[in-house]
């Protein structure tokens, strides 16, 4: 019997499939604009820049920074961290921005500073599905 | 648009506000619409036009004994209000409606008979927001606000004294849910809901609706309510996901909102005698005040806290204590629209002396969507 993933799974459409496979590897994939070079998310298989289909995935560094955040005080009891938890905004280096939580670090103002560099982690939530999220940078 | 060529000769909230567990969704809606006609004595064979969000407007204008030859279901969050009165203006003008019945019902608190929300795992929220713990708006729209803070070196002491200069103004209304004064020391040491965010930072959850009724201003003369004629609207959206808000210090929604009832209406900024920004948190009429461009950048925080805002200060705002102390079913838009009316009509137990002009601003979802509509009592 597996252990239930302790909080909501997403679930990958078509086009959306490829970043789900790209994380089940540990990897970050994005997608950009092949026209102005600029990434994009979430996954769609045109950009939103020119309407353009003419797309290309690439690894990301997987490295960004803390945007910004709250820390959650309400219990919530579908999900596998304990209140107080933050919930997060992080830039990656590409330009792009993904809601995450903070791993490996205290959930407080303290610890939480804006625009500290984070890297990518991820946590196996079922078969499908790795989730990515962030920590402090090594 | 012509700006004056629509007027509100309706308007009503629910006969109650706040908690409302004998009434279902679809009868705080009827219980707003049945007020607004009995202000303007009219009947629901008079109506030909409905507006409405979140709920079918085909289900609320049957349950009203309406027949609809113009159906606005535009459910964008809490502006949408704001939206379908811009709409309305646009059929009016054109014919294709002679008087829109825009109405709200939301048993926000109670919950009893409201459409129900779902979660699709394969939806964008799904796969992108859901999975990292956001429960409620406190979860979510508050993100922003962080990053603001830091941009423009602003203390949270400025967004907490939104909510202390505001309960100035619900204390002035009756039917305000909450009236006792604040410090911002109450607001700080408020219960802690989504840090930075306290419990009085936060809107409230009540039930409640309101609804107003439109018509050419022509025929307002014919009704036995003052005008409000709409001078100018504009309306904007972004996204759905506040991870993808462009910019964190600013509304892109807002502002294609904000510019389109400043071109509209043609009018200044000093032209506004009373102003509502639709406050689901402490921080929104920081932001609106920004956007819409009544203050710089950075600068929204200080104004509120220098008593611009306040009773007796230049530029009124909130004058029901807005969402944060009068009410807040869900989506507010609704309740800032009738208290820019009753300013207008000059019936406001707030009321603003002398106010000619009144701007409505709303956002809808987490800074996803926007509507403005710039009202006065004097046809242009």
């Amino acid at each position: 019997m597996s252990d239930k993933p302790g909080r909501p799974v997403p679930k990958a459409t078509p086009e959306t499939q490829h970043f789900w496979d790209g994380c089940n590897e540990g990897k970050i994939i994005l997608q950009r604009c092949k026209d102005t070079g600029k990434a994009y998310f979430p996954p769609r298989p045109f950009s939103p820049y020119t309407g353009s289909r003419n797309v290309e995935t690439f690894e990301a560094s997987g490295k960004g920074v803390l945007w910004s955040y709250i820390i959650s005080e309400r219990p919530n009891p579908n999900f596998d961290m304990e209140a107080p938890y933050a919930i997060a905004v992080v830039k990656l280096d590409e330009g792009v921005q993904m809601m995450t939580n903070i791993m490996d670090c205290d959930q407080t103002p303290e610890a939480l500073q804006l625009d500290m560099p984070v890297q990518v982690t991820f946590k196996r939530l079922t078969d499908e599905i790795n989730l990515p999220l962030f920590k402090p940078a090594s | 648009m012509k700006p004056g060529s629509v007027a509100v000769v309706g308007a009503a909230e629910t006969t109650e506000l706040g908690k409302l567990p004998h009434m279902s969704n679809i009868q705080l809606h009827a219980d707003a619409a049945l007020n607004a006609m009995a202000d303007c004595g009219l009947k629901p064979d008079d109506i030909d036009g409905i507006a409405t969000a979140r709920e079918n407007p085909i289900e609320i204008a049957h349950y009203l004994g309406i027949k609809p030859r113009y159906v606005d279901g535009t459910s964008v969050g809490g502006c949408s209000f704001m939206i379908h009165v811009k709409h309305a203006i646009a059929a009016i003008e054109s014919g294709m409606a002679d008087t829109i019945l825009v109405t709200h019902g939301e048993s926000g608190r109670s919950q009893v008979g409201m459409t129900p929300r779902g979660i699709n795992p394969a939806m964008l929220d799904g796969q992108f927001q859901i999975p990292y713990g956001v429960t409620n708006p406190p979860t979510m729209f508050t993100i922003p606000v962080m990053r603001y803070l830091k941009t423009y070196g602003v203390d949270i002491e400025k967004v907490a004294n939104v909510a202390v200069v505001q309960r100035e103004w619900a204390a002035k209304h009756p039917r305000a849910t909450f009236r006792d004064p604040l410090t911002v020391d109450d607001v700080m040491n408020a219960r802690m809901i989504a840090w930075p965010f306290s419990l009085l930072m936060c809107c409230l959850v009540t039930d409640g609706g309101g609804a107003l009724i439109l018509t050419r201003s022509d025929r307002a003369k014919d009704f036995p309510t003052k005008p409000v004629y709409v001078l100018g609207a504009g309306e904007g959206g972004e996204h759905t996901l506040v991870s993808q808000m462009s910019d964190f210090t600013s509304s892109q929604a807002f502002r294609i909102a904000g510019k389109g009832v400043w071109e509209s209406s043609g009018l200044k900024h000093s032209d506004v005698d009373h102003l509502m920004i639709y406050d689901a948190f402490a921080h929104l009429p920081i932001y609106g005040l920004e956007d819409l461009g009544f203050v710089g950048r950075g600068e929204g925080g200080d104004f509120i806290w220098e008593g611009n805002t306040r009773p007796g200060g230049k530029l009124p705002l909130n004058t029901n204590g807005g969402g944060l102390s009068y009410m807040h079913s869900g989506m507010y838009g609704m309740y800032a629209l009738q208290e820019s009316v009753r300013q207008m009509r000059g019936t406001s137990p707030a009321q603003v002396e002398g106010a000619k002009t009144s701007l409505c601003h709303g956002v809808g979802g987490m800074f996803s969507a926007s509507g403005s509509i710039m009202f006065s009592n004097e046809a242009p």
